[in-house]
């Protein structure tokens, strides 16, 4: 251990003795702060993995953001803040990225963070051997070499990230990409420890070998029961840390998760939907709702196994205008979520939905124009259109495809059959374009319009619908270097709406109940990417 | 005796073979994998993470490197879907809170049925048999899933007095409510059947021969009526036990205790081919040894069987 | 579990010694006790009322059981409590559809499962347990030896296999139920076929030249069907238990239909809420269907068994 790194740790631990005796303020707002600091939520499942470049799943990366810390880190609003990266320089052909470390990053077993652990990290996840299911991450960052080490045409030593000392990281791209920084938010791109990894191999996330770099330490996980994180007494911020602990309980059923919350077992939980109305109104203070980067819709199957019918836009334009997207957000979702008449949602940064004549109608108008619409392209009371919807098994999807087919059925007289699936067998169906309309969301990878728009390209993977305009795929890829994309997104999002490849319902929002003594929650992050770091507990 | 034991045991090794292939190639036929996800993997991408699970291999040299592993190096393989760990820690962490909770639960339904039941026998036709009656068969008629939420809105929510969930390394409080919710149904059949077991044994022969000779009620039951009286319950409770340990999903579910219940279902949603064959082939093996336990108990209750 | 009862295995042998003694008067006789029994009775007039609610209860019904009442939908706990004004006799459900038409659904859509799995456990089962019973040997030990090894299997498993890998219908669903109940069912007709078999009367058919077909149909299964019947009665109400786990574990049928384990599984999780009435009116026809059926299968059996109590 280095001298610096040990005046450090005293330095840091003298705050924290300080801040745990006394009945604190916090530093800021001068609020007065609750004795026992710890976060209690509630967790669907067990999580993916607490190995930053293994993780997948979401819960699993908001335990992982605790443990490790990347270059940058994001702030309540979700801006880039520095991490263990005190800031970055960008050369002249913005294709190279030079990183400096802060000097007195520590792990939890005091070794120093040096940038070589990153470079071990970024090697690590692109490495076939790992069998990272976030390999495509480092190649959507445009590294150097990224697909080639992937398809294992090359060694892991060649991707274009080195240290040339141990305070600098140069990151070197095939393409200049405005977002990277951001990207170095995700947990795929933290530091890893090589020699705890070498040392217990698959092993070593477990709490009792795991080192970490984060604010927090794994310090208990039992699983389908809870997963404890403690303060690491060596983080470099450790001094500015308020919370001591963050418990994730995991519970599978939203109800009892709901009961256990009233029963104050939890700080933090989500609402069942459909009632968050009636929770606002006895738990004002408690009962949260914003809006979040995820979006809701149907997609048709333009491909040639779909039905004839959706090749008609003229079909596929009416049954939009027959949902009543207020009903389903205020009735059946109920969680403040937005109605969706675009694509991308509204919450995403420097996006204004176009004003298609859609949103300008009263339901009324549009449910006279869809009917207008589906006479034209010959369907009615003698030739009714009939398909089947497919959604994956879950109560609040079905409730929206109930609603759904009733409404049509109801106001255009269309027998739309309800197939649930369960989740895999759904992925695989609507994967093989087995389906006649087909339940979609997506939850955006960054706060930019492309993470929408890129998924009903004609080369997309996710184009379940085998949509496919030449003129979208060509406002897609120019937005990618264009210095202004606002025309281009407006005119995607006019496509979208003319050709209704696929009907928006709702945009997702955050809906949950947080205990009023929680401080600093980020409702503003859209991502609702959240640092244990940045909370504290107030006093009752 | 041994003989017999020796001769089952050895069926039971091609009959856990059999569920094993059977089990691996109905998995197989399950559309999705383990590897599908919403957004869908790159080409290059999942073959990476195929072929670091060995799934890029024929389906017959998957199944023969599994049991190859089973069988040399007691391993079951990797979870695929829970990357940390391994269907050894799974079963290792999940098994002995199953075991626990349901032994208890098992325990509770036993004593409590086979009481109850002999309760309402004896006092056969007053108020004791038929609150006896009505409680079995309400226990036995409400489907036991129901049991969990309204447990937990009674102890945790309205009384505050038990924690709402979790194990903790199976201190009482956290037992209680996995305990009642999943014994109640047993309880009311075990005490259904003890009921009419035991009428019927006492209007048999050889007790009413016990009873004319001047012996007590208490010595004829206690002596006599007792055992034969267990005797079907002893059949009903073979299956019970592994049932109780199988079918305690919505325990795992509604009380986060970790329990295997949860691991089951969720590895046969999530494709977690390793995860499903190794729970099953441990179902099987215990549902064979309980059997044969089973079994062997009946020789004890009823001395006209021999093996 | 499922068709697991030991109940009708343990009566067995009494009912053959009993039907070989008395020959076919059996039946007039249990139907004379059967009659006699109050609670079976009883039972049979409950769930012949339940049948009659299933049947005529439409006729009643002012809403479908899938059309949604938009304007009560946005206040289900104001707006949507049970009322004989509105015409929702049950209330509504979580989206505004009519519990009352969707309560008669569900129960009809239970008593299906109970019916047709029983049904399905009796057909297989005797099938399989009278050809290995009566014609012997190497057929009869193999096939034991297979429902053996399929008894070792915790059948929940492969219930739960069966829905994940062949996807969910009223089909799916009722060959799962039927293919896990089957079992014991015939190992119990399997034992009565072999001493069926030994009977004189069966000798003296043989002798007269009747057929093998012949001497199964018309001599072995109608002397089966006592205990048949008792055990598939008993098998109902497991078969619609098994078919409300099916549902809590969300793998059961796909709406618009539903079945009362589905209902009652939605409205548990909402029972907090104060919408208790999406729980009670599913809760209280699934707890009438079962302890009826219990009833009439004890009323059955007690009838069907000479020793009488």
């Amino acid at each position: 251990m280095k001298p610096i790194t040990k005046l450090a740790i005293a330095a840091l631990l003298s705050g924290t003795a300080l801040s745990g005796v006394q009945a604190a303020t916090h530093p800021e707002t001068g609020q007065e702060l609750a004795a026992d600091q710890t976060f209690t939520y509630r967790l669907l499942d067990d999580v993916s993995s607490f190995d930053p470049q293994i993780v997948e799943d979401v819960d699993g990366a908001n335990v992982v953001r605790d443990l490790f810390e990347g270059l940058m880190n994001q702030d309540e609003d979700g801006n880039l803040v520095p991490g263990v990266a005190t800031g970055y320089e960008l050369s002249d052909d913005k294709m190279t990225y030079t990183f400096t470390l802060r000097d007195n990053a520590v792990w939890s077993n005091g070794d120093p963070v040096v940038a070589g652990d990153f470079v071990f990290g970024w090697r690590r996840a692109a490495d076939p051997a790992t069998a990272s299911p976030y390999q495509w991450f480092v190649e959507l960052m445009s590294i150097e070499n990224a697909s080639e080490v992937i398809a294992g045409d090359l060694a892991p030593e060649e991707l274009g990230v080195s240290a040339p000392d141990d305070h600098t990281l140069v990151v070197k791209l095939t393409t200049p990409l405005p977002y990277f920084p951001q990207m170095t938010t995700h947990s795929t791109t933290f530091p890893a420890p090589q020699k705890v990894i070498e040392e217990f191999g698959a092993e070593w996330t477990k709490p009792e070998n795991i080192v970490s770099n984060g604010a927090y330490v794994l310090t208990e996980y039992k699983p389908g029961e809870r997963i404890v994180r403690e303060r690491n007494e060596t983080y470099w911020d450790n001094e500015n840390t308020i919370l001591d602990k963050t418990v994730g309980l995991i519970i599978n059923d939203e109800n009892v998760a709901l009961t256990r919350y009233l029963a104050g077992e939890l700080d933090r939980t989500d609402v069942p939907a459909g009632q968050y109305p009636r929770l606002k109104e006895e738990y004002p203070d408690e009962a949260i709702s914003f809006p979040r980067l995820c979006n809701y819709y149907y997609t048709f199957n333009l491909s040639d196994s779909g039905p004839e019918a959706f090749k008609d836009p003229m079909v596929r334009k009416a049954l939009s205008l027959a949902v009543d997207r207020k009903i389903i957000t205020e009735n059946v979702m109920a969680g403040g979520q937005p109605e969706a008449y675009s694509f991308t949602p509204e919450a995403v940064a420097g996006f204004t939905p176009p004003s298609s004549d859609m949103v300008n109608m009263t339901q009324a108008e549009r449910d006279a124009k869809a009917k207008e619409l589906l006479a034209e392209a010959g369907y009615g009371a003698d030739n009714p259109l009939s398909f089947e919807m497919v959604y994956n098994t879950s109560e609040a999807h079905e409730k929206v495809a109930v609603v759904l087919s009733q409404m049509w059925k109801q106001k255009l007289g269309v027998e739309a059959t309800l197939a649930n699936m369960e989740w895999k067998v759904f992925l695989e169906e609507r994967g093989n374009q087995n389906f006649d309309l087909a339940r979609g969301a997506w939850c955006g990878d960054y706060n930019e319009a492309s993470t929408f728009l890129d998924l009903i390209t004609t080369p997309s993977g996710y184009n379940d619908g085998k949509f496919s305009n030449a003129e979208y795929d060509q406002l897609i890829t120019d937005a990618k270097t264009a210095e202004d994309t606002t025309p281009l997104y407006t005119r995607a999002e006019e496509i979208i709406a003319e050709e209704t490849p696929v009907i928006p319902i709702y945009h997702y929002a955050g809906v949950y109940m947080m205990d009023s003594d929680v401080g600093n929650w980020p409702v503003d992050n859209v991502e609702q990417n959240w640092y244990s770091k940045n909370l504290y507990k107030l006093a009752e | 005796m041994l003989a017999y034991v020796a001769r089952r045991l050895l069926v039971a090794v091609p009959t856990i073979l059999l569920l094993v292939v059977a089990s691996f190639f109905l998995m197989h036929t399950a559309p999705g994998g383990p590897f599908t996800s919403e957004r869908p993997l790159p080409p290059a991408v999942l073959a990476n993470i195929q072929a670091q699970y060995g799934l890029d291999q024929p389906l017959w040299k998957q199944l023969w490197d599994y049991l190859y592993n089973i069988v040399v190096h007691f391993d079951f393989g990797p979870s695929f879907v829970q990357k940390d760990r391994s269907v050894n820690d799974i079963i290792a962490h999940g098994f002995p809170i199953s075991l626990t909770y349901g032994s208890l639960s098992f325990l509770a339904a036993s004593v409590v049925g086979i009481a109850l039941g002999i309760a309402a026998a004896i006092r056969h036709n007053t108020w004791i048999d038929y609150i006896a009656v009505s409680l079995g068969i309400a226990a036995q008629a409400l489907p036991n899933f129901i049991m969990g939420p309204i447990l937990i809105l009674t102890f945790t929510l309205w009384l505050g007095i038990l924690p709402g969930g979790g194990w903790n390394g199976g201190q009482w409080q956290y037992l209680i409510m996995p305990v009642i919710a999943l014994s109640t149904s047993y309880m009311g059949n075990i005490a259904r059947i003890t009921r009419s077991s035991m009428l019927e044994i006492m209007n048999s022969n050889f007790i009413r021969t016990a009873r004319a000779k001047g012996l007590p009620t208490r010595a004829i039951i206690w002596r006599h009526a007792m055992k034969p009286t267990l005797l079907p319950v002893v059949s009903y409770l073979g299956p019970v036990f592994v049932y109780v340990l199988t079918g305690s999903v919505f325990v795992d579910m509604y009380f986060s205790t970790g329990g295997l219940g949860a691991s089951y279902v969720s590895s046969a949603l999530t494709r977690d081919y390793a995860v499903l064959l190794g729970v099953t082939i441990l179902y099987g093996a215990l549902t064979v040894i309980v059997n044969l336990l089973t079994d062997l108990a009946y020789a004890w209750f009823d001395p006209k069987i021999r093996y | 579990m499922f068709g697991k009862s030991e109940k009708a295995a343990e009566l067995a042998a009494d009912i053959t010694d009993f039907n070989a003694i008395r020959g076919r008067s059996l039946f007039r006789d249990a139907m004379d006790r059967f009659l006699r029994n109050k609670a079976a009775m009883a039972s049979v007039v409950v769930l012949a009322l339940i049948i009659a609610f299933v049947v005529f209860g439409p006729l009643f019904a002012q809403y479908s059981n899938e059309e949604i009442d938009w304007t009560r939908m946005g206040d289900i706990k104001g707006m949507g409590a049970p009322s004989l004004e509105t015409g929702h006799y049950f209330g509504l459900d979580e989206l505004g559809r009519d519990l009352f038409a969707r309560t008669i659904q569900a129960t009809q859509t239970s008593l299906l499962v109970g019916l047709i799995g029983a049904g399905m456990a009796l057909i297989v089962g005797t099938a399989w347990g009278v050809i290995a019973g009566y014609y012997g040997g190497r057929l009869d030990s193999f096939m034991m030896r297979f429902v053996d090894i399929m008894l070792a299997i915790p059948l929940t498993l492969v219930l739960i296999l069966i829905l994940v890998i062949a996807g969910r219908s009223f089909v799916t669903l009722f060959v799962a139920l039927g293919a896990v109940s089957w079992l014991t069912m015939s190992r119990i007709v399997r034992g009565q076929t072999l001493t069926l078999k030994t009977r004189e009367f069966i000798e003296a058919a043989r002798a007269g030249g009747v057929s093998e077909t012949g001497i199964i149909f018309r001599h072995i299964l109608p002397n089966l069907i006592g205990v048949v019947i008792v055990y598939a009665s008993l098998l109902v109400p497991e078969m619609i238990l098994a078919e409300s786990f099916i549902s809590f574990l969300g793998l059961g049928i796909s709406e618009p239909m539903t079945s009362l384990g589905r209902l009652i599984a939605e409205g548990a999780g909402t029972m907090n809420y104060g919408t208790l009435w999406q729980l009670l009116f599913p809760l209280f026809f699934y707890v009438t269907i079962i302890i009826t059926m219990f009833f009439i299968g004890d009323g059955l059996r007690d009838a069907l068994d000479p020793k009488d109590r």
